[in-house]
């Protein structure tokens, strides 16, 4: 791209007569596409090289270079540049979107089988091979209550923590905390795991549980906070300093504290972001599976109580049916899955709508 | 109501950079002063170590002192919300609250800081609203975002903000930079009616603004950049726009500077 603006530099383009110019007509691009299709589709037959994935690569291919060629002869260089990114870009799109439609395709059409309410009602105790029913209750009320201890811990402290950054801290200190925040965003999920098994199930559990050791959903919730912290830290942050400087010193001009403006001004502004960050983490957290294994045990029965017992989670849940010896579990484990996204994405849409609840009507 | 105020060797840093030095000005309650000069001699400086806005930026800091009524507001027992309700501003660009409606921008100041009975506070939102000239055009969409309004109505609202809280001085920092005639206009008109009850110091560079609305001028300056600003003359109005006493003013409000 440089090389085209300094040559544009270094010889200024003459005065065009008219303002007009000469166009491709309307149906010129769909023609050259169908052409192009049509001629990949002979080559790639014709040779006997390859598949239809083959035939739509090389007619992209062949749709961006006829294009180009075309729009150079009728509409000249700089149009024909500008014919050719645009499809580049929105190939781009379709390319990156395509991931995307499969993962959910296949989500929903492979886990519609199991779709039905005994599934929701259900749990895995005394399910064996050969039965073919069994359900995710019990992993639904463990990912339920888990992110939601989680997300208790973690929003207070997490935001707490941003404002810390952001409006009070100065110096080392504020930056020592953001680094170790940074740090903490890199943690493998694991490791968060192995340091709750050894903290809590190992050394402190045992206080509660006349000296055993016990898995624990709230164990697994307190793994999953140290996996949301950094993000909520971090979306937080950046959005409280997106929140233009202005609106604070409005609301100090006016004898307001400085508290009551973070608190009152500033965190209702940045709350539509903070709270996108929020869900962020939520979604992550809902979707680790190695830390609840090592530290909640999974079990297969009912437990609601999320201080006492095994407790399994939907992603471990599916981790377990995937691997299971039975011809009814992989069917089971898709399902869990598409409740899982749909789960996640339920929470996500509930969030966003009562953020904007809060903001005026525009 | 209106309170004088009166600085001696004010002196203003941005961390390590002198900004403005050996500040002395008093402003007489009831009127209007403007400050005027050019980019960066340290007006708006002045203007925010007045309510000490200065010192929110990190390293900023203000030496010497500033009295409203003889109690001097850098003293240590001072609080400073309650020099800033006392001493309001009014900034270069409107900047109502985004989350919150005309109504609640209105009395955002009074709560936010702690009056929750709603008929003070409509009382309160309906004079201010008055006062602001504003009233009229927004009495019957008191509920929609204060954002939503044009510019020139942003800034009566933010006008309308600061002088709910009742201060005893506005301060006004280019209040009609962003503006266009009619809106500047609007809020000229303000000030003559806003000078009955507060004491009123704008920052502006515009002159004929400054000749308009003003009765007495400050003109600062600074000697190069990099140097501290000044207070160069500071007289009425009348007499600095027709028969300034220094040379440097001369040659600033005839366009001859720099």
């Amino acid at each position: 791209m440089t090389t085209t603006v300094t040559s544009h530099r270094t010889r200024p383009p003459a005065q065009p007569d008219s303002l007009r110019a000469k166009r491709l007509p309307w149906y010129a691009a769909p023609a050259i596409a169908v052409a192009a299709l049509a001629l990949s589709a002979v080559v790639v037959y014709g040779t006997g090289i390859g598949g239809p994935v083959l035939v739509v690569v090389l007619g992209a291919i062949l749709y961006l270079v006829g294009l180009f060629a075309a729009a150079n002869v009728v509409e000249g260089r700089r149009s024909a540049r500008n014919r050719t990114w645009s499809a580049l870009i929105h190939s781009t799109f379709v390319l990156a979107v395509l991931p995307l439609v499969s993962v959910v395709w296949t989500l929903v059409s492979k886990g519609a089988d199991r779709l039905d309410v005994n599934f929701f009602q259900t749990s895995m105790n005394n399910i064996g091979a050969r039965d073919a029913n069994g359900g995710a209750y019990h992993a639904i009320v463990g990912t339920l209550e888990q992110v939601g201890i989680a997300t208790l811990i973690t929003v207070p402290l997490g935001v707490l923590c941003a404002i810390y950054i952001v409006e009070y801290g100065r110096g080392k200190f504020a930056f020592t905390i953001r680094f170790f925040v940074d740090v903490m965003t890199g943690i493998p999920s694991i490791v968060s795991g192995l340091f709750v098994l050894a903290f809590w199930v190992l050394i402190v559990s045992p206080w509660f549980n006349d000296g055993r050791p016990s898995f624990s959903g709230f164990a697994a919730a307190l793994a999953l906070s140290v996996l949301m912290l950094p993000t909520i830290v971090r979306s937080t942050e950046e959005m409280l300093r997106l929140v233009p400087a202005p609106l604070r010193e409005g609301a100090y001009a006016l004898g307001v504290p400085k508290w009551k403006t973070i608190l009152r001004v500033v965190l209702p502004t940045a709350l539509p972001g903070i709270v996108t960050g929020v869900m962020l983490a939520i979604a992550r957290a809902a979707g680790e599976t190695a830390p609840v294994l090592l530290v909640a045990g999974g079990g297969a029965a009912i437990n609601t109580n999320p201080f006492e017992n095994s407790q399994s989670s939907l992603s471990l849940f599916v981790y377990q049916q995937a691997g299971d010896a039975s011809k009814y579990a992989p069917a089971r484990a898709w399902t869990a899955a598409l409740t899982l996204v749909a789960l996640v994405l339920i929470l996500t849409i509930a969030a966003k709508l009562l953020a904007r609840r809060n903001r005026l009507s525009r | 109501m209106a309170k004088r105020v009166s600085a001696s060797n004010v002196t203003a840093y941005y961390g390590g950079f002198k900004a403005i030095e050996n500040i002395n000005l008093t402003v007489e309650p009831k009127t209007v002063t403007a400050l005027i000069g050019p980019s960066g001699c340290g007006k708006s400086t002045f203007l925010r170590s007045i309510n000490r806005m200065h010192e929110v930026l990190p390293g900023a800091r203000v030496e010497g002192s500033l009295t409203i009524d003889d109690q001097d507001i850098y003293d240590r027992d001072v609080d400073v919300t309650a020099v800033r309700r006392t001493i309001g501003m009014v900034f270069q660009r409107p900047n109502p609250f985004p989350t919150m409606s005309i109504f609640e921008n209105v009395v955002a100041g009074l709560k936010l800081n702690g009056v929750r009975k709603k008929s003070i506070l409509e009382d309160a939102a309906e004079k201010a609203l008055r006062a602001a000239n504003l009233w009229g055009e927004v009495k019957d969409r008191l509920g929609k975002p204060g954002a939503g309004l044009s510019g020139g109505q942003q800034q009566r609202l933010c006008i309308a903000r600061t002088i709910a809280v009742e201060p005893q001085v506005v301060l006004m920092d280019e209040p009609c930079s962003a503006l266009d005639p009619i809106s500047t206009l609007a809020i000229e008109d303000l000030m003559f009616q806003l000078k009955d009850k507060f004491t009123i110091i704008i920052v502006t560079h515009n002159m004929q603004q400054a000749a308009r609305v003003s009765d007495r001028t400050a003109f600062f300056s600074i000697e190069k950049t990099g140097d501290p600003g000044r207070l160069i003359e500071y007289d009425n109005t009348q007499k600095i726009f027709s028969n300034p006493s220094v040379k440097k003013t001369e040659d600033y409000i005839t366009g001859r500077f720099g």
